[in-house]
């Protein structure tokens, strides 16, 4: 199933919807079924200030602890808690309700190093996934 | 994120001969004991679940099987292991542990005397050591043969597992109790059939030859439905074993944890001779020992492998297996290696996760046991 077409993808499977200034966080759809059932998700407190590829939390599956690098540089401005409290949201929606963290971008123009979802469709495939 | 483990594949990666139907079925394999095994076919819970309410199937050909035949093989593998093995009546399996000369575990096992030879299962992490070793300590009449490569071992475990098993055999298995094992036909091939199992659960091992493995794990996939079976894969069994309280080698015994320490009392019978038995009981004497115990966190943070243990501001031990548990549910458990002053059940620990520290209380192990 091709990846949704409104954000960016990081190596990592990360993903990232840029709207403007703001930006919201996840993990993709091929990362939450490498885990297998997540049980635990750790999110950085809002008000945060994260650095592009630096661990900003962790998902936790019943045997795997994975850290989340930041895919985009920014200041943390909410975190899905419903994820932390349900962490399955994440196994059942990741593009949607199990989305992680909202930031307001620091710096626009490190989106250029991320995927489109096409390119991110191919690490995929190279990857043999 | 992502890359839980290395994806690496070990040099020298081995396949079981069912590796070809893991991957068809689409299983998530990974390295482990110097084999590409399944981790989870499905997932974890769902696996977990099966094996605790119907049935789970496990493909163990990954440990390994050595047979030992001699006249002196039982008093040979009494001076190596700490629990008895001499005094088993036939037909019998006896969990044991291979000691060193501190008394700290080589490897743990489970030792099956069948009519004229004995069957000894050591972890594929560990076989080539133990076979190394085993060779080296041969003595009087005993032979050795590892036959891993052509023999296969499917595990069913679950309290269905004999509703489900009984069908396809010629042996009747209410007649074959609990640690005890016989010969016969499933599917119309010959196995040898044992009620052991490492999941806390009722269960059957089939020890069968590599080539029928393929075609006896699809026979009995046939009926899956029948009882809710599914196949399920290590992640499932080291949770399973965790809540049942059973030691991981490389985790709660290893070379410098002794079976003392790892709470298997049970199974060190000081009163004969045996490798290590000098060293485990000074160390009896002693008590002053650091030991497993279980250990319950109080947060959603799961403890795992690895993690520092504190008493106060001072750390004390490691946490040495650690996991949510369907079974407990959904909260983190584990075991902790800690001083003894520590591991008694209610004394309350630290676990340190990522720099920040969350608290917990030691309990008694198991944290599972199934109604009988």
């Amino acid at each position: 199933m091709p990846e949704p077409s409104d954000r960016l993808y990081t190596k990592e499977h990360e993903w990232v919807r840029i709207e403007g200034a703001n930006a919201t966080i996840g993990i993709s759809q091929h990362a939450q079924s490498a885990l297998g059932d997540i049980v635990y998700v750790e999110l950085p407190k809002p008000g945060a200030v994260l650095t592009k590829g630096k661990p900003i939390g962790v998902v936790e599956s019943v045997k795997a602890v994975s850290d989340i690098y930041a895919p985009i540089s920014g200041t943390v401005t909410a975190v899905n808690g419903a994820v932390e409290d349900d962490p399955a949201k994440v196994n059942a929606d990741p593009y949607g309700d199990g989305w992680l963290a909202k930031i307001t971008v620091a710096d626009a123009g490190e989106s250029a190093t991320l995927l489109d979802s096409k390119a991110y469709d191919e690490l995929l495939k190279a990857e043999g996934h | 994120m992502l890359e839980p483990r290395p994806v690496t594949v070990e040099i020298g990666a081995a396949r079981t001969p069912l590796y070809d139907i893991h991957v068809a079925l689409g299983a998530k394999m990974s390295p482990f004991g110097g084999f590409l095994m399944p981790i989870s076919y499905s997932s974890i819970i769902d696996e977990h679940r099966a094996v605790r309410t119907a049935v789970g199937m496990f493909d163990l050909s990954h440990m390994g099987q050595f047979v030992v035949r001699g006249d002196s093989a039982p008093e040979w593998l009494d001076s190596l292991a700490c629990n008895d093995v001499a005094t088993m009546r036939p037909l019998q399996a006896r969990y044991n542990i291979f000691t060193n000369d501190n008394g700290g575990a080589m490897d743990d096992t489970i030792i099956y005397r069948f009519a004229d030879y004995w069957l000894v299962v050591v972890n594929a992490s560990n076989a080539p050591k133990m076979w190394r070793a085993l060779n080296a300590a041969k003595r009087g009449d005993v032979t050795l043969d590892d036959r891993t490569q052509r023999s296969a071992l499917i595990a069913l475990q679950g309290p269905r597992s004999l509703e489900y098993l009984q069908p396809l055999t010629d042996v009747d298995l209410s007649g074959v109790k609990y640690y005890y094992a016989t010969t016969g036909s499933v599917a119309g091939m010959p196995a040898e059939i044992a009620r052991t199992g490492y999941t806390g659960e009722d269960g059957f091992e089939l020890f069968v030859a590599a080539e029928h493995a393929p075609a006896l794990w699809e026979r009995l996939m046939r009926d899956a439905a029948r009882v809710g079976l599914l196949p399920a894969g290590l992640g499932a069994r080291d949770v399973l074993r965790l809540e049942a309280g059973m030691p991981l080698y490389g985790h709660e015994l290893d070379e410098n944890i002794t079976p003392l320490q790892a709470g298997l009392d049970w199974a060190v019978k000081l009163g004969k001779k045996f490798r290590g038995r000098e060293a485990l009981a000074a160390q009896a004497q002693t008590k002053a020992f650091d030991r497993i115990a279980g250990f319950v966190m109080e947060g959603k943070a799961p403890a795992r492998a690895g993690y520092s243990v504190y008493a106060g501001e001072r750390r004390v031990g490691d946490v040495r297996s650690g996991s949510p548990s369907p079974s407990m549910g959904g909260k983190n458990i584990a075991t902790v290696l800690v001083p003894a002053q520590h591991a008694e059940p209610g004394s309350r620990l630290n676990v340190e996760i990522r720099g920040t520290r969350h608290g917990g209380v030691v309990v008694p192990l198991p944290f599972y046991k199934r109604k009988k």
